[in-house]
């Protein structure tokens, strides 16, 4: 075993057993009334240990131990119930120790000076004062350099540096953060590794990213989700009738001429409720949320992780999420009766010292098509782009190539007065049309053709959108290119829509003409810009990346900045409310089966006729009693895991979901207790407890 | 059973699902103020109802004033049957010179007609001058039918619109209910029934000479108007003590058939108004196949329970199925076909007595009222209680497909949970609660007629009927007592309103909700598997709740007949 995994098991069982600690603390009353189901199991706990310690002293009503018994094994319930809650919250309270231990006090170098112009030039050399980083409050400026600990959240106002943000996003890999632009956000707990950095503090001490972290995983803050309250409604609804069922039963005996004992009321009762279902619903809510830090997604509230399951638009940008990101050669076209291959190789020199990914895939074009190797010539003068010239390339023995956009290279050779070959225009608008980006490739004012660069879908893209699409989702792909290169790249990766040259004013009007009808959209952006839009939309992710307004109008930040996670965020979702709707069925689904155990049993004195429906041979009474609630108990630990881990989701139609979710858990909520009652009233037996 | 058997329930289901898309097509034309063919007779008498009342026809409701209304209305209807049995005395119309009704009789009998329940602790022929018949029983017998209607469509405008808080007019939508659905359709159903020779008349009671011992009175009376609408209307309220087991109120075969016909038409047919109105007729369908697929399966069960003889009768040479407490007139199927479809819809007439069947026979109606009266049920509320059961249905099914719940577009959020609960609570409190209290109290064991299981059974039963709106008695129980008459009047009253406020409620806040729309996300409501589903729901609700009460009760008598 190496340490590793010795720390970690070490780590687990501490988490087990601060777990079983927990659950005894979550006892008091004043807890378990937030859960109506489980706090109807406690008093009924209390009720029958009350009449344990009654027939202790001679007045019981029913044999001391068989009142024990059951006594105890609702204790069980309860503590069970208790345990799955504090295990879940187990996980997160781990992560929260880890983000806590960044987020000590660390001492702060506070500017004094507000005037940024002049903090540019001093840099590192700024007149601060130390002071503790709690002292710190908004729009205070402060200065790190090399080695110190940033002591708050906060938005560079001025230098450039390394930042080593693994305390956060558990990635040792250095990001790089400078003023301006979109990677001006800097996190409290992150520590720079070079350079010098000066600081305008965002959020107040306790307020900052990594307390909200903290007490988001934490489950501190934890409030039930909208529909986590439906459902425990509609579970206070079915106690409420099998509190009444239960009640009513004592006259009803009684006038049959055998009372029922309050016992065996009790546990019909406990048996009846959905314990199973409200036992772990807490614990499916904060392992959602869990499921979500796993995938180092940090959901700002449960709300928003709920929502997920719901969304049925995504817009994703284009850039990254559908599209590698960056332009690829795919082809080189001759113009004038130049052949190919003369075309490659002028290509390729021109792209040799072309370091961007686009020059790259041209060379590697090339050597892929005609075999043409890298060759470095003597006296070889390599032209840079730049934004004035808007075009690179080479010169070497008097011969010049360069490469660039079309209309700067046919400018280029008219003004040279030189004419373009006829069918040059041709080629180019046939690459536009199919979405690609032309590059005209001209040697001494003479055009050689074009070079086709084309934006490269991701792999499997498509079959992931064909799966949204059958999950009910529509995916809306968002770019700022021209209407005709977005349709091609959209009909391409398969999404179902398309916006052209957005910008955030068309974004934010997108997403609330699909709101207006009844849709609830979930996007992702990194952008200053892009934060109106994620303020609007219904679950927005900000990449951890972005920056500070991003992060602060979205409802989830991805720590791995990976926009493709959206689609996991929505099947994480689904798992969490699909869990929800599969337990309860199988919670009320198992009632039946504890029916033909305690019914025959309770009244076999009144009436042993009953026993006919006592098909499943328990051996006694008390032991069809005590198995269904032993069955009872059992059945919230064996399900803790699949709380935890949530059900399998797939992508497939709603219809198909239900018939395998309805298969599995309402017919094997059905069938499973029969056979789990008869186990344990055999074992009862064997072991002559009864 | 025999191929007659089959034939003539197979008959019965063909006939009346022949009649849905008719009746529920112009009923969907009524609701939705579209021309129907009735406009140039009713129009104006409409037009004129609202002028004389003061009602702005054009107005809308949201559903507070709505509910109010509906309270209101029924308020005064309660006042107005509770003083007229106090002061027949001294009314018209009172051949035979009954005296005024005790006042718990007049408060049970009040608020059974005014519920829909048209529980009957007097005897009809006995107790009630024509004039409370008419202005009283016949006047609820529409109104109280209209006021569920209402109510539906309440519900179902809540459904349809968004973004709203209105959900209609409650004067506009009794009147209408009443003037252009139950009024033309008892009218045509009252003179066929008179065909059959149910009897119409202001006469009193005639004298006929028997062989033996002198002279027989036979009552007599205006029965057909009151049949014809206490059987469309589901109320069940007989015009005579023995109800619809009465030649005079039953006569023939033929208007056994036709009353049974009446007994589910306007529920099933509202399915086909709700798919209509919806914009989704599959949806209506679906519901309505739910219904008879439960209905169907109770009836097999009924039947078969009939069909076997009581081993004890058995044993002294009696054969061919249970025919105690039946009319011979009708036989063993069209008794039990009866009795299912009675109890299924909240009418609550007989045709044979219920205290007398075997106790799977007598479970099935139970049941089937404690199921909260919606397989088919009361016109209006039995469809609104479906609905409430397609919410709880929707509500898990929809978790299990990865969403928050929505039915029909319309989220089903905690507040709709909350109502939904209520409605399903509370007639199972009624029930339960009511029945300990008999039970325990020496005034509740005193009328009762039977010992053990099944004296249980009937106070259970009556429980039931009130706390389902049913109306109809296991007999065997001396109800017409002060404890019985309030206590279940209590109960008629508590359910009736505790769900028709609550499926308000709903309508009101599905109102004011946005419209999501469907994708391949979203739970299809329509299919084969939904409808399974939703019989899933409402069966193991419905057994869950009550299956200990039944075990003390029908089915330990059942395991005690048959060892």
């Amino acid at each position: 075993m190496t340490t590793q995994t010795k720390k970690q098991t070490h780590m687990k069982q501490e988490m087990y057993r601060r777990a079983v600690v927990e659950s005894f603390i979550k006892l008091n009353p004043r807890w378990m009334v937030r859960n109506p189901v489980m706090f109807v199991v406690e008093v009924g706990s209390v009720l029958t240990t009350i009449l344990w310690i009654q027939a202790i002293f001679g007045q019981g009503e029913a044999p001391t131990g068989f009142i024990g018994a059951i006594a105890l094994w609702l204790w069980f319930t309860v503590l069970f119930a208790n345990f799955s809650e504090a295990v879940a919250e187990g996980r997160g309270k781990a992560q929260a120790e880890s983000l806590r231990k960044a987020r000590q006090d660390t001492p702060a170098k506070k500017v004094a000076s507000l005037q940024v112009e002049k903090l540019q030039v001093e840099g590192a050399n700024a007149k601060h004062e130390i002071v503790s980083s709690t002292a710190l409050r908004k729009d205070d400026l402060y200065l790190v350099v090399a080695g110190d600990i940033l002591p708050a959240d906060g938005e560079i106002v001025a230098g450039i540096a390394s930042v080593d943000e693994s305390a956060v996003t558990g990635e040792s890999a250095p990001v790089v953060r400078e003023a301006g632009g979109d990677r001006s956000a800097v996190t409290g707990g992150t520590r720079l590794l070079s350079d010098w950095l000066i600081v305008k503090v965002s959020a107040d001490p306790g307020h900052g990213f990594l307390d909200r972290m903290i007490s988001m995983v934490e489950g501190a803050k934890r409030q039930k989700t909208p529909n986590e309250i439906a459902l425990n409604i509609l579970l206070a609804g079915f106690t409420i009738i099998f509190l009444v069922v239960c009640a009513t039963l004592l006259p009803f005996s009684m006038y049959s001429g055998g009372a029922i004992t309050i016992t065996v009321l009790v546990a019909l009762l406990v048996c009846l409720i959905p314990t199973t279902i409200g036992g772990l619903l807490s614990a499916i809510g904060i392992a959602g949320m869990d499921r979500m830090i796993q995938r180092n997604v940090i959901a700002m509230s449960g709300r928003a992780v709920e929502a997920a399951g719901d969304v049925d638009v995504l817009l994703l940008d284009k850039t990254g999420t559908i599209t590698l990101g960056n332009r690829q050669a795919v082809e080189f076209i001759p113009v004038n009766g130049i052949n190919a291959q003369e075309l490659a190789e002028a290509a390729q020199l021109a792209s040799l010292a072309d370091e961007t990914p686009e020059g790259r895939s041209i060379v590697v074009l090339a050597k892929e098509k005609f075999g043409l190797r890298g060759q470095t010539m003597e006296k070889m003068h390599f032209v840079p782009f730049t934004a004035q010239t808007r075009m690179s390339g080479v010169n070497f023995n008097g011969t010049s190539i360069r490469k660039g956009a079309p209309d700067t290279m046919i400018e280029l050779i008219q003004s040279n007065g030189g004419t373009t070959a006829s069918d040059l225009k041709p080629t180019v608008d046939s690459i536009a049309r199919t979405g690609g980006t032309p590059l005209v490739v001209t040697r001494d004012n003479q055009a050689l053709g074009v070079i086709h660069l084309k934006d490269i879908v991701k792999g499997g893209m498509k079959e992931r959108f064909a799966h949204l699409r059958k999950m009910g989702i529509k995916t809306v792909m968002i770019t700022g290119d021209n209407p005709l290169t977005a349709a091609a790249i959209a009909a391409e990766a398969g999404v179902d829509d398309f916006l052209a040259q957005a910008t955030p004013e068309a974004k934010l009007k997108l997403i609330r003409e699909y709101q207006t009808g009844g849709r609830l959209v979930a996007m992702t952006g990194d952008g200053t810009n892009d934060a109106p839009a994620l303020a609007q939309a219904d679950v927005a992710v900000a990449m951890n990346t972005g920056t500070q307004p991003a992060r602060e109008a979205a409802n989830m930040v991805d720590l791995d900045s990976n926009p493709t996670k959206l689609i996991e965020i929505v099947e994480i979702g689904k798992q969490l409310l699909m869990t929800r709707g599969s337990l309860t069925t199988f919670s009320l689904a198992n009632d039946v089966a504890k029916y033909f155990a305690i019914i025959p049993a309770a009244f076999a004195a009144t009436y042993p006729q009953l026993q006919t429906l006592n098909f499943m041979k328990l051996a006694t009474p008390e032991s069809a009693i005590l198995s269904a609630v032993i069955f009872n108990a059992l059945i919230i630990i064996a399900l803790i895991p699949l709380a935890l881990r949530g059900v399998p989701y797939r992508a497939v139609g709603a219809a198909q979901l239900l018939r395998d979710n309805l298969l599995i858990y309402g017919l094997g909520g059905l069938l499973v207790p029969f056979i789990g009652i008869k186990l344990i009233d055999m074992l009862l037996v064997l072991l002559g407890l009864v | 059973m025999n191929i007659y058997d089959w034939i003539q329930i197979l008959f019965y289901l063909t006939v009346l699902f022949a009649l849905v898309k008719p009746l529920g097509g112009y009923m969907a034309r009524v609701y939705q103020n579209e021309r129907v063919i009735l406009d140039p007779i009713l129009g104006p008498v409409e037009r004129f109802v609202y002028r004389a009342s003061g009602i702005d026809s054009k107005a809308e409701m949201n559903w507070k004033t709505y509910a109010v209304a509906m309270l209101l209305f029924n308020a005064i209807g309660l006042l107005a049957v509770y003083f007229l049995q106090r002061m027949q005395v001294f009314l018209p119309l009172n051949p035979q010179g009954f005296g005024a009704v005790t006042p718990d009789s007049s408060w049970n009998t009040a608020t059974s007609f005014v519920t829909n329940t048209n529980w009957q602790g007097y005897g009809g022929e006995t107790t009630m001058s024509y004039l409370t018949q008419m202005l009283a029983m016949t006047v609820q017998n529409f109104v109280s039918a209209a006021t569920g209607m209402a109510v539906l469509v309440a519900l179902i405008r809540g459904i349809i619109r968004h973004n709203t808080k209105e959900v209609g007019n409650f004067w506009v939508d009794l009147t209408r209910s009443t003037l252009y659905i139950l009024v033309p359709l008892s009218l045509i159903f009252a003179l066929v029934l008179v065909s059959q020779g149910v009897v119409q008349t202001f006469n009193e009671s005639q004298t006929a000479s028997a062989l033996q011992s002198g002279g027989q009175t036979i009552a007599v009376g205006p029965a057909a108007s009151q049949i014809a609408i206490k059987q469309l209307g589901t109320n069940g309220g007989g015009f005579f003590n023995t109800n619809s087991a009465h030649p005079l109120e039953n006569a023939t075969p033929f208007s056994n058939f036709l009353e049974m016909l009446a007994l589910l038409l306007i529920p099933a047919a509202l399915c086909y108004t709700y798919g209509k109105m919806i914009g989704d007729t599959r949806q209506g369908w679906s519901l309505l196949i739910a219904m008879t697929i439960v209905f169907v399966s109770l009836l097999g069960v009924t039947v078969w329970s009939e069909k076997t003889a009581n081993p004890a009768i058995e044993a002294l040479g009696v054969v061919g199925g249970n025919m105690e407490g039946k009319e011979v007139r009708f036989g063993i199927v069209n008794s039990a076909l009866w009795t299912t479809a009675t109890t299924s819809v909240s009418n609550g007439a007989v045709n044979s007595m219920l205290d007398s069947y075997m106790p799977l026979g007598g479970l099935v109606p139970m049941w089937l009222m404690q199921l909260g009266e919606i397989i088919f049920g009361g016109v209006g509320s039995g469809l609104y209680g479906m609905l409430t059961f397609v919410i709880i249905a929707v509500f898990v099914a929809g978790l299990m497909v990865g969403r928050t719940p929505e039915y029909l577009g319309k989220k089903i959020e905690a507040y709709e949970m909350k109502m939904a609960s209520i409605i399903i609570l509370t007639p199972i409190i009624v029930t339960l609660v009511g029945t300990s209290i008999a039970l325990m109290s020496e005034a509740g064991r005193a009328t009762i007629f039977n010992p053990s299981a099944h004296g249980y059974s009937e106070v259970l039963y009556a429980f039931s009927s009130t706390a389902a709106n049913n109306g109809s008695a296991f007999a065997g129980l001396g109800a017409n007592n002060p404890f019985y008459n309030t206590a279940l009047g209590l109960a008629m009253l508590i359910v009736r309103f505790w769900l028709a406020v609550p499926v308000l409620a709903i309508a009101g806040a599905l109102a004011n909700k946005k419209k999501t729309p469907v994708s391949g996300g979203t739970l299809p409501t329509h299919t084969p598997l939904f409808i399974g589903w939703l019989i899933g729901v409402i069966v193991i609700v419905g057994a869950l709740s009550y299956l200990p009460a039944l075990a003390l009760g029908p089915i330990v008598e059942h395991l005690m007949i048959f060892k």
